[in-house]
């Protein structure tokens, strides 16, 4: 950069463009309003280095921003109005924090002067949302621009990534001030990988190499630690099966021969029976999840429990540890592998292939094969994961289309799956797979809704079309909102309260929208349509009219035992 | 399951709106803060919390360490009542015509080494600086005799009986650690 230039008297909001560019942003979710003005006049002058991209509403910038985030390992950037603005990202901060995901969110705010006084769209933002992020800081001089985006970058992306709040009073924007770029890599308060001590190292190998029967339970943790070869290299060694929660689909491909499946109320039935079977538990990343548990009373009871996290605050919440090994896994995971021996429990691995072959059998042949004439959900999503040689980004809504699309996609490269896991945020499907297009644009992105979720962001069709982002949006439609109906049908005697829907004409709404599409009614024409979505140079809509009381199987009810999933209702 | 009176001392950076951050940690589990303190430290720049709630090891242990994540938050121990040295200070504001007609009301004063800090024809002000029970008991006995107007407590303070400064430890391994970092 030219000397000059740093020493330059320039507006808070123009510091903003330059710490922003600085720290290496191109993609911005946005959408502005009054507080904000400054910063989108400035913005106007840096539009062939920052993309801004237009969303239709607020919550779906943020969701986009964590799409964007999660498939490329980068800070996601939003960029809204005060009030309604900002009240409107809450859902996606809140999203953003439970799932570990890098996002800055910096929102306008009433001037210094106004502040507290109930001004025009003012509402206290930081206050909001200081439980549901990292960090929230309120800028309320120009001055603190540069630092404000380095400690948001810093803090959002190292550690155990998280949601930041930047809240831009408008005076900081419009006032002057000389800007110097800043970088932090250091607070004093906050450490973002704890020490590992080392004699923990010793133990866990211990305890493995003397496990007769081993379980690895892998989380997104290793996605963000970006340990996906670490931690093949340490299951490979010791031969160890492996779970892994919705988040850590993609850790492992799925077609490993040590990868049993997704664990969880719907995961695959082997490793969650395995789970109070094993000697030793080795969870990776991951945070005992209730879903992921069932009843922590029966959870496990059996084995001595390893746990490998980053953050300190996981170890012993939710489920006992017996050695705690703290520290980034990429380094934690290859400094155990050093002191595994080799090992080979084909005893205990081929013990998976009974329940393997009943799940098969009973659920997922089924699901597979339907003997309804009705497409099934589980055959539209492995048909298009097929259909992408399995390399697609996944993202998915929540409900049954989360859990079909979770099960019966594949996974062959790593951050495959986009999908809001602890919050479980209906309408995070479209404007996250929105995001992922931009940060990963090589790559196809298959977004699974049902008729519930797509209806929650569907203003996003917009932003879609504007920007021709290339999502494939595949709609499982039951005419209900699916989930709910499954539940009430197990267990609230089968009383739909509120569950059927009544939907519009998707054709009609992508047509209206410029987005080409198809409805598939019949098996017959899904391939063909598979297939135009996949050649279609752009975004499409696949509505597949599905089995309208579909469920979800096995499943773990809620409050069961991870070994008593019931495998049909 | 068996609750203990923790006392949790939190040093953080003196920055606004931190309390909240960290009694929300409680409010969100349910936990009552049966007393708070907040004040300047020892280390420039750092501000102390001390904090008692009824609570078992296991949730103190988990509150501790999501107090500890918050980011301006340098270091969060917790400790029971035998591992520090703590103090509370009451007043009692007592009506001076009752007190003067009970003589019982000065012998308990003096007993339990209390202060009159104020006289006035109105009312009188007793102080007393003890442990918590010192304090209670003095009320309950005060308030048997029926002189008591107001009475109020304030929070514990407490100091660690421990021969290690633990921040200054933290924050100075902190510098290292970067520094070592950089080279």
């Amino acid at each position: 950069m030219d000397k000059n230039m740093n020493n330059e008297i320039i507006t808070g909001a123009e510091a903003l463009m330059r710490a922003l560019e600085d720290h290496g942003v191109k993609t911005i979710f946005g959408y502005p309003g009054g507080s904000i003005m400054p910063v989108y006049d400035q913005l106007y002058d840096h539009r062939d280095k920052l993309n801004h991209i237009l969303v239709r509403h607020e919550q779906a910038a943020t969701h986009a921003a964590e799409g964007y985030a999660r498939v490329s390992g980068e800070v996601g950037v939003c960029l809204v109005t005060s009030g309604p603005g900002a009240t409107n990202t809450i859902t996606g901060i809140a999203d953003a924090m439970i799932d570990s995901t890098p996002i800055i969110v910096i929102a306008g705010q009433v001037g210094s002067a106004f502040l507290g006084s109930d001004a025009f769209q003012e509402v206290d933002l930081v206050g909001i949302t200081h439980p549901i992020t990292k960090w929230s800081y309120q800028i309320r001089n120009a001055k603190d621009v540069a630092w404000a985006v380095a400690r948001a970058f810093y803090i959002a992306k190292s550690g155990r990534p998280g949601p930041v709040v930047l809240d831009f009073a408008k005076n900081a924007q419009i006032e002057k001030t000389e800007y110097t770029p800043t970088i932090i890599d250091f607070i004093r308060s906050y450490v973002p990988i704890p020490n590992t001590d080392k004699q923990s190292i010793k133990e866990a190998a211990q305890l493995i190499n003397n496990a007769k029967r081993p379980l690895v339970l892998v989380g997104q943790g290793i996605e963000i630690g970006n340990a996906q070869k670490e931690l093949r290299t340490f299951v490979e060694k010791a031969q160890m099966p492996v779970g892994c929660t919705i988040l850590g689909l993609s850790t492992l491909p799925t077609d490993h021969p040590l990868n049993m499946g997704m664990l969880g109320m719907h995961g695959n039935l082997a490793p969650n029976v395995k789970t109070n079977e094993c000697d030793v538990l080795i969870a990776v990343g991951m945070r005992f999840d209730d879903r992921v548990t069932g009843n922590l009373g029966t959870y496990a009871k059996q084995a001595k429990v390893i746990h490998f996290d980053i953050d300190p605050s996981e170890i012993d919440k939710n489920v006992k540890t017996d050695v705690a090994v703290l520290g980034d896994c990429k380094e934690t995971l290859a400094a155990v592998t050093n002191l595994l021996v080799e090992n080979n429990h084909k005893e205990w691995v081929d013990s998976f292939n009974e329940f393997i072959k009943l799940e098969h059998d009973k659920v997922i042949y089924p699901e597979l094969h339907p003997s309804d004439e009705n497409l099934s959900m589980g055959e539209v999503v492995r048909a298009v994961s097929e259909a992408t040689n399995h390399k697609a980004v996944l993202v998915t809504d929540v409900g049954q289309n989360q859990m079909m699309s979770a099960r019966y996609f594949k996974y062959s490269a790593d951050r495959s799956i986009i999908t809001s896991g602890g919050l479980g945020t209906m309408g995070f499907g479209l404007p996250a797979a929105i995001g992922a297009t931009f940060g990963a644009p090589e790559r196809t992105v298959c977004a699974f809704m049902g008729d519930g979720g797509i209806q929650m962001s569907i203003q996003e069709f917009g932003t879609i079309m504007e920007q021709k982002a290339p999502v494939k949006i595949i709609l499982l439609n039951n005419n209900f909102l699916g989930n709910v109906r499954q539940w009430q049908a197990m267990f609230f005697n089968h009383r739909y309260s509120f569950t059927p829907m009544m939907n519009p004409d998707y054709m009609k709404i992508a047509s209206a929208y410029d987005i080409p599409s198809a409805r598939v009614m019949k098996r017959e024409e899904l391939q063909d349509a598979i297939d135009k979505m996949l050649s279609c140079d752009g975004p499409f809509l696949l509505e597949a009219c599905v089995i309208e009381e579909g469920n979800v199987m096995p499943m773990t009810p809620p409050g069961g035992s991870v070994d008593k999933m019931l495998l049909e209702c | 399951m068996d609750k203990t009176l923790y006392t949790i001392i939190v040093h953080s950076e003196n920055i606004a709106g931190l309390l909240n951050q960290v009694t929300a940690v409680f409010t969100r589990r349910q936990i009552n803060i049966e007393s708070l303190n907040v004040s300047a430290s020892s280390i420039k720049g750092v501000h102390k919390y001390t904090i008692t709630c009824l609570t078992d090891k296991e949730t103190v242990e988990n509150v501790a360490k999501q107090i500890q994540k918050k980011i301006d938050v340098i270091q969060v121990n917790y400790f029971t009542d035998d591992d520090i040295f703590l103090h509370e200070i009451a007043l009692y504001k007592l009506s001076t015509p009752e007190f003067t007609e009970c003589p019982m009301a000065s012998k308990v004063i003096r007993r339990c080494n209390a202060h009159i800090v104020e006289v006035n024809p109105v009312f009188s002000i007793v102080e007393l600086a003890g442990m918590t029970e010192d304090i209670t008991s003095l009320y309950e006995q005060l308030q048997a005799l029926g002189c008591v107007l107001q009475f109020v407590r304030s929070g514990r303070v407490a100091i660690t009986t421990s021969c290690f400064e633990h921040v200054n430890e933290f924050l100075e391994d902190r510098k290292q650690k970067y520094e070592q970092s950089k080279e």
